[in-house]
């Protein structure tokens, strides 16, 4: 098999195999959290922090650890990240921290970022697997960031906390609540759907 | 080396070395993290309690109690008082007379309500001029002989608040668990 030139690890990320949108991974967070933009935009950086970290972990003693223990060994490491991730938020950025609540130690579960792990960056060389957690990361962070922007303005008229829609505006009071979160995603995917099909033919 | 040694070698250093770097990371950031929650209880104590020259901690029963002194007397006195919301735990600061009688002001400290409904209990934005106006209602009010709402219109006893239209079951909730904490700590102050 020819290999891929690199940098197509980064950018089958943002949309071909986008975690979110195509891959249907990490719907947990994706689904509770972005009630705000802020939020979005916290637990996409804070996931992707952990992935690129815990890639370039696994990666590197992708030779040293045996097989049997794979799983638990990747386990120790993600969740070595998420924490460190949970302690630095709640430090520097308190108000962001106690928003996303128990979703940042919740990150460990996340299994876009198991997956990468057992899917990819235990199997390819150091600087490919750094690529393809990046891309991963920025196509999970975009999902999130889109779908909380459309929930933040129609459920709460602000975004990232400007005040952005007209005076008469009246909120949508369903998109903050959790039946909005899967009618944007369900409309997000369908509308990545359309496009794949587009381009298809 | 056998392949259950090399499992054992390699599992240890992994759980080692993880355990290594949380433990160096809390030092910088247990401290932070306290002083932020310091920060926090002091900001809520500021708004329960009245003016005062010093607050003294005091543990009486299940509760902490902060008392606040203006020269010798005694001016008045704060708690913590937490309970079930509508979805979440609600946990607020309550500042009462030295008899228990009235509440000189209270605070949530935390809440995860709806969005947009429950969550106006602490922030309203649709009241731009005071988007803190449910829990100001509690200053001054009179505990007996007990808080109650009323829904849609102007509260007309002194033991009163306004609910929030939408957010019944989260004010609801502030109530309850004021009337029954206040209970509580003033049988566990006079213990």
């Amino acid at each position: 098999m020819k290999e891929k030139p690199a940098i197509q690890e980064f950018i089958k990320g943002l949309w071909d195999e986008n975690p979110v949108l195509v891959q249907l991974l990490g719907l947990c967070p994706t689904l509770a959290v972005t009630v705000s933009a802020e939020n979005g935009l916290a637990m996409g950086v804070a996931a992707t922090f952990v992935l690129v970290c815990s890639s370039f972990l696994v990666s590197l003693l992708r030779n040293v650890i045996p097989n049997q223990v794979r799983i638990a060994s990747y386990i120790v490491i993600i969740a070595t990240f998420v924490t460190i991730a949970d302690r630095f938020l709640a430090a520097y950025t308190p108000e962001i921290s106690k928003s996303l609540g128990p979703f940042i130690p919740l990150i460990i579960v996340n299994c876009m970022i198991l997956g990468r792990q057992e899917a990819f960056a235990s199997k390819n060389k150091l600087g490919r697997s750094l690529l393809d957690a990046l891309g991963m990361g920025a196509g999970f962070t975009l999902a999130l960031l889109v779908l909380s922007s459309v929930r933040e303005v129609l459920g709460s008229g602000t975004w990232f906390g400007m005040d952005i829609m007209w005076a008469s505006f009246s909120t949508w009071k369903v998109m903050s609540l959790p039946p909005g979160a899967f009618l944007t995603l369900g409309c997000m995917i369908a509308a990545a759907n359309w496009i794949n099909r587009r381009r298809q033919t | 080396m056998s392949n259950s040694a090399k499992i054992i070698i390699v599992l240890t250093v992994i759980t080692l070395f993880s355990g290594g770097v949380l433990a160096l990371l809390d030092n910088f950031t247990a401290p932070k993290i306290k002083a932020h929650q310091e920060e926090v209880k002091n900001r809520a104590l500021r708004a329960a309690l009245p003016d005062n020259d010093r607050v003294q901690e005091v543990t009486k029963g299940d509760y902490r109690f902060y008392a606040a002194y203006r020269g010798d007397e005694m001016v008045a006195l704060a708690f913590e008082a937490s309970g079930g919301g509508y979805q979440s735990e609600l946990r607020l600061m309550v500042g009462v007379t030295p008899d228990f009688s009235t509440i000189t002001g209270a605070v949530i400290l935390e809440q995860v309500e709806t969005p947009g409904l429950g969550t106006k209990i602490q922030e309203d934005p649709a009241n731009k001029e005071n988007p803190g106006w449910f829990m100001g209602q509690f200053t001054g009010l009179r505990t007996e002989p007990e808080i109650s709402y009323v829904k849609n219109e102007e509260p007309g006893n002194d033991h009163e608040v306004r609910a929030i239209t939408g957010a019944t079951i989260s004010s609801k909730a502030v109530v309850n668990i004021l009337n029954e904490h206040i209970k509580k700590a003033e049988a566990a102050w006079n213990e």
